[in-house]
């Protein structure tokens, strides 16, 4: 399968516009902008890049606790995302999910998840309703190693397959269950090995090489769409960041040695070298895309700070969807 | 009315999940065993050669899954129905119900809908023991964004499953397991009850007894007692946990001064203590004897007929809170 080189430029300015905005909330974070956890995306671009250039709008995903990634990838407007950040009235949710619950339900983003694996079974109903309306659409969820682990998971996988629906696992394997490393948690080294215990075909890829999920997910979106069923990807990625926060160097359970290698393969800055060497792009265009991107995310700052705080009154609003208890 | 139709609670519910899948394409049902059996209760019973595999799922033993599938379906545009065997199970699906389904919406800013139905059967007296027999409704009416609803008849079962399919909130509507096979009047065509709305079973001037689910038909048996010695007991079935229709019982409680809350979970906790609290911060001034609470006591559920016997509050044990009140309020006077 050859990538044309305009879906790399996609690729490309999905993982920028990942990495600008994730850099930015980090700085907010430590500027005590932000209120509550802020898990970052940062190394993991490809994965949600690759992915969610293989869907349609009407396509749907569930995410998870580190899920600004995957809404910017699927299109997510940049001011309403920041606002949500800092708790804005115009935010996403109004203010009332913040980073662990952003979601964009017309474009199919059922939400960023506080619960890990709790994801995986709401996307199973997402595609038994997309099976159920035959209309084409398919349904990812996303999650990392350490919700291979949470019985909602297997759970998920296997109802899923027995159902033959329309649905694809995407698993961010960062090495790390929060502040654990994988190899503690499970005696498997590949997720994938899990994939033929549920009867779907599992692949692993490159998860630092936008182009390698890219390609993956295009098979297995391509599957679910015609009847082909259920698939597991296993993208093998870095977080560059902790689990939570911006620390990323001098962290008690992963050496500095080990984070230099990883970003020496930073997804972003890879696909980029391998554009120029193929004369697909030169580095003013890259230069240019950054620009754009960073001037995006400094408008959505400035929208989020300008927005208003939510009134108290909002509190007992959307509990339910007509009146609701007292 | 004496040449009304009749049917037995469980199909009841099993005509109204029939006719709203009739009405509305979207609605679909899923869980164990309910397809081609027709439900362990019989209650999907004749439902998926009606309406065909695809629309009365038969789903792996996944209690997450079921919800989540659910979950997920009703986000994304379908009114899903999905079957929660023994209420005990609920416990399984717990992160599904608590931290999806009912926070879903309001976590999102009020932008998802979900018009989600999950049905399940509660209460003991069957010799199933500790975790087949629970009654757990408490614990779900504590969670803001779900409706907790309990019919105790087959004409409510019809009328307020309709109005669960119908609802755009996650809704838990628990059948009672003892009362499935109890015959009542049902009619044929498609009603909906209002969620929230409390029936009074029978009219009384001197306690109010607030009951649910199959304790509504053991406080009438008590009420008939208590009446041929004078005393008139008011019964209201809320019928809807939650929301709570505090409002006919307050009123009831002012008129009558007198309240007893009777429910079949344990005590300790248990709605009976949140009606309790209502009641003495809505009408304080009007009672005569403090607001009495029958319930099971702080064990789980025994499996010896000697013990359930015991463990289940019974139309004696209620005869015995409504003298109680009644004697409290004249040593009171």
């Amino acid at each position: 399968m050859s990538i044309s080189p305009e879906v790399q430029f996609d690729l490309h300015k999905r993982m920028v516009r990942i990495r600008l905005f994730e850099e930015a909330a980090g700085r907010l974070a430590e500027a005590a902008k932000l209120p509550g956890f802020l898990h970052l995306y940062v190394g993991e671009e490809a994965v949600a890049s690759g992915v969610c250039a293989a869907l349609n709008d009407d396509d749907h995903i569930t995410s998870t606790h580190r899920g600004h990634g995957h809404l910017v990838a699927k299109g997510g407007d940049l001011n309403r995302m920041m606002a949500e950040l800092m708790g804005k009235s115009t935010g996403y949710c109004k203010g009332k999910g913040g980073s662990m619950h952003i979601s964009d339900l017309s474009l199919g983003m059922l939400g960023a998840n506080g619960i890990v694996g709790a994801g995986s079974p709401i996307a199973v109903g997402a595609a038994f309703a997309n099976k159920y309306r035959g209309r084409g659409q398919v349904a990812v969820a996303f999650f990392g190693d350490g919700a291979t682990n949470i019985g909602a998971f297997h759970e998920a996988a296997n109802m899923a397959c027995a159902l033959h629906l329309p649905i694809v696992f995407a698993c961010e394997n960062n090495e790390y269950g929060e502040f654990t490393p994988r190899d503690k948690t499970m005696a498997i080294t590949d997720i994938v090995d899990r994939a033929a215990g549920y009867g779907m075909p599992g692949v692993i890829v490159d998860g630092m090489d936008a182009i390698a999920v890219h390609e993956a997910a295009l098979e297995a979106v391509e599957r679910a769409r015609t009847g082909g069923g259920p698939s597991l990807i296993e993208a093998k990625t870095y977080r560059f960041y902790n689990h939570h926060g911006v620390q990323n160097l001098g962290l008690k359970y992963r050496s500095d040695d080990e984070v230099a290698r990883w970003k020496e393969r930073d997804p972003i800055f890879t696909l980029e070298d391998r554009m120029i060497e193929n004369k697909a792009a030169t580095r003013q265009q890259f230069d240019d895309i950054w620009a754009d991107w960073r001037a995006a995310i400094d408008r959505a700052i400035a929208f989020a700070e300008e927005s208003p705080l939510p009134s108290p009154d909002q509190v007992l609003v959307d509990v339910y969807t007509t009146g609701g208890a007292r | 009315m004496s040449d009304e139709r009749k049917l037995p609670y469980v199909m009841a519910f099993n005509e109204a999940v029939s006719q709203a899948m009739e009405a509305d394409p979207n609605v679909f049902c899923a869980g164990e065993d309910i397809g081609a059996f027709g439900g362990v209760f019989g209650t999907f019973g004749g439902l998926q050669a009606k309406f065909g595999a695809d629309r009365v799922v038969d789903t792996p033993i996944s209690e997450q899954a079921i919800v989540g599938l659910g979950v997920g379906a009703a986000a994304t545009g379908l009114r899903p129905i999905v079957d929660l065997m023994f209420m005990d199970f609920i416990c399984v699906a717990m992160d599904q119900i608590v931290n999806q389904a009912a926070k879903l919406k309001y976590m999102f800013g009020g932008e998802a809908t979900l018009p989600l139905t999950i049905t399940t059967a509660g209460g003991g007296g069957l010799s199933a023991a500790a975790q087949h027999s629970q009654s757990l409704e408490a614990i779900l009416c504590h969670i803001p964004g779900l409706k907790v609803v309990y019919p105790s008849t087959p004409y409510d079962m019809k009328g307020l499953m309709m109005a669960c399919i119908q609802e755009d909130n996650p809704t838990v509507m628990v059948k009672h397991k003892r009362l499935l096979g109890m015959s009542g009047p049902v009619p044929v065509e498609p009603y909906a009850i209002p969620l929230g709305k409390a029936n009074v079973v029978r009219p009384g001037r001197d306690v109010t007894i607030v009951a649910y689910g199959r304790m509504v038909h053991e406080s009438v048996a008590a009420a008939e007692k208590l009446a041929a010695d004078g005393i008139e007991c008011e019964v209201i079935d809320p019928r809807t946990l939650q929301p709570l229709d505090t409002e006919t019982i307050v009123a009831s409680a002012r008129r009558t001064n007198r309240v007893l809350v009777v429910h079949e979970a344990v005590r300790f906790g248990g709605l009976g203590a949140e009606i309790a609290a209502q009641i003495q911060e809505a009408a304080f001034d009007y009672l005569d004897a403090p607001v009495g609470r029958i319930g099971a006591p702080f064990s789980p559920v025994p499996f010896s007929p000697a013990l359930e016997q015991h463990y289940i509050p019974s139309s004696a044990s209620i005869e015995t809170g409504v003298r109680e009140a009644m004697f409290r309020s004249k040593v009171g006077a």
